[in-house]
């Protein structure tokens, strides 16, 4: 398993070969809230870097869910559709969203590590 | 324009809320534990929440105040007895509603507690309504405190004696700390409760005292989710300049005397909606599944015509499941009737529900 890496989306990623696993970062679930709904991609469908692929929604409002790299979704975490809570308790282990099979390996460079994240994350909340 | 704050302001930071803009107030939305926590805390045990932002006007009056104000309220405030509360509307000729709030009869004249939103607007209507005949006082410093939950009135009476002998919809003066407070046993979460207004100076540390006592602050998220499944209209959401109180299912808040007597502001429009039926009508809406329906969401029937709008939706903590309010054309309007609801695009399965969402446990008293 690859490090971690981040979008200013504020997703997490993390590569098994050309397997990635993608969720939403702690810092996301703390700006969010209680989370009670999540609408996932669909298995089997296409998606592109930066596209909207999915719905967050805390008890406040809704929030779009993006990916952060593009490919084909080949599976989805229904553990976290029938329990959203999930997502607040334990977002970047268990309560991960999607894993797709990634189109273009390159895009992975543009993402953040760990500690630029933190700065990135820390910055935007201010 | 800046945000006011209230005297709690400084107790919201220290508890760890997160302050957003609302009425022209700085007011908590949630604390650290979060919206469903405090929510569940305030049907299981007992909630603090700041409502200083809303309006607190006295009218100083003898009998002719009554007379005066029941040509503008449909209540019946002549018969009002002394610390009855009511519920009622300001509305226009067209019965639209300017505002809801809660009418008090109070020695020397009434109490009325009014959304922080429409309080100055008000405030200003009233004055010219009653031709700047009496005394009117819009509080600048009194805070209002509400405690709700089943351990509202343990927790209050050991701050102040007695309080539980309050009835529902009633108020009274209590001394406290030599300071002479106002007390109703009211609120807007389907729970028992208390509403205190006790001055900006004494809120902090009463609100302390309730805190050690065991009750906890609750932000407005869950002040929502609350009123929400309690089946409890929003202003300026459930209901509007544009509505009328029979449009929002609220006929029981217009006294029976009044709909036969008549007299005040929109009566004509009121008694007319009454025996003619309206086009749309307030509903309660509950979707299948886990689908949250946001305000504006639009509502389809089986045939896939648009037949309303929703006015207040979201997930209900304690039902554990989304709920939500809305209009929708009174042929609809039946409980169980089958409807569809647009949500990002796609059509999602609800129906028509009865209100609440969350039975209430008022205390005795609620129904007399």
């Amino acid at each position: 398993m690859s490090e971690v890496k981040f979008s200013k989306e504020h997703e997490w990623i993390t590569l098994d070969g050309d397997i990635a696993t993608i969720g939403i970062t702690q810092h996301a679930t703390e700006m969010l809230g209680d989370i009670v709904f999540v609408e996932l991609p669909e298995k089997g469908s296409s998606v592109i870097k930066d596209g909207n692929v999915g719905v967050v929604e805390s008890t406040k409002a809704a929030s779009d869910v993006y990916t952060p790299v593009s490919g084909e979704i080949v599976e989805n975490n229904q553990i976290i559709v029938d329990d959203p809570a999930k997502i607040n308790s334990d977002p970047e282990n268990e309560a991960w969203f999607f894993k797709l099979k990634l189109k273009d390996k390159s895009e992975i460079d543009s993402l953040m590590n760990k500690e630029e994240y933190e700065k990135f994350s820390k910055e935007s909340s201010n | 324009m800046e945000s006011k704050k209230t005297a709690l302001n400084s107790l919201h930071k220290k508890y760890g809320a997160k302050l957003v803009s609302f009425a022209g107030y700085e007011m908590p939305i949630q604390y650290s534990k979060g919206i469903i926590e405090e929510h569940k805390n305030t049907r299981i045990n007992a909630g603090i929440f700041d409502v200083s932002h809303m309006g607190q006007l006295f009218i100083k009056g003898e009998k002719s105040l009554a007379d005066d104000l029941e040509k503008i309220f449909p209540a019946d405030l002549r018969n009002a007895k002394l610390n009855q509360s009511k519920y009622s509307f300001l509305m226009n000729e067209e019965a639209g509603i300017h505002d809801d709030l809660i009418i008090t009869k109070v020695e020397r004249g009434f109490n009325i507690v009014l959304n922080a939103a429409c309080k100055y607007s008000d405030f200003d209507l009233l004055k010219k309504l009653l031709n700047n005949k009496y005394e009117m006082n819009l509080s600048d410093e009194l805070s209002l405190i509400a405690i709700q939950g089943p351990k509202a009135a343990e927790i209050l009476d050991k701050l102040i004696n007695g309080i539980s002998d309050l009835k529902f919809m009633n108020g009274n003066l209590f001394n406290y700390l030599n300071e002479s407070i106002y007390i109703t046993r009211s609120g807007y979460t389907g729970e028992d409760g208390f509403e205190i207004s006790i001055k900006d100076k004494n809120a902090e540390a009463f609100v302390e005292k309730l805190i050690n006592e065991g009750a906890s602050l609750i932000g407005l998220g869950a002040r929502d989710t609350l009123r929400l499944e309690a089946g409890l209209c929003l202003y300026g959401h459930d209901m509007d300049i544009n509505k009328s109180p029979i449009e929002a299912n609220l006929k029981w808040a217009i006294s029976k005397n009044r709909i036969i007597s008549g007299g005040f502001i929109g009566f004509e429009k009121i008694k007319n909606q009454i025996e003619k039926g309206v086009n749309k009508v307030r509903v309660g809406i509950k979707p299948e599944g886990r689908i949250i329906a946001r305000e504006k969401t639009s509502i389809f029937n089986e045939d896939d015509k648009n037949i309303g709008e929703i006015t207040s939706g979201t997930f209900g903590p304690s039902v554990e499941a989304p709920v939500a309010m809305g209009y929708v054309e009174n042929s609809f309007s039946k409980i169980n009737t089958k409807v569809f609801l647009e949500v990002r695009g796609k059509k999602y399965p609800a129906s028509i529900s009865s209100l609440p969402f969350y039975k209430k446990s008022y205390v005795k008293g609620a129904n007399k």
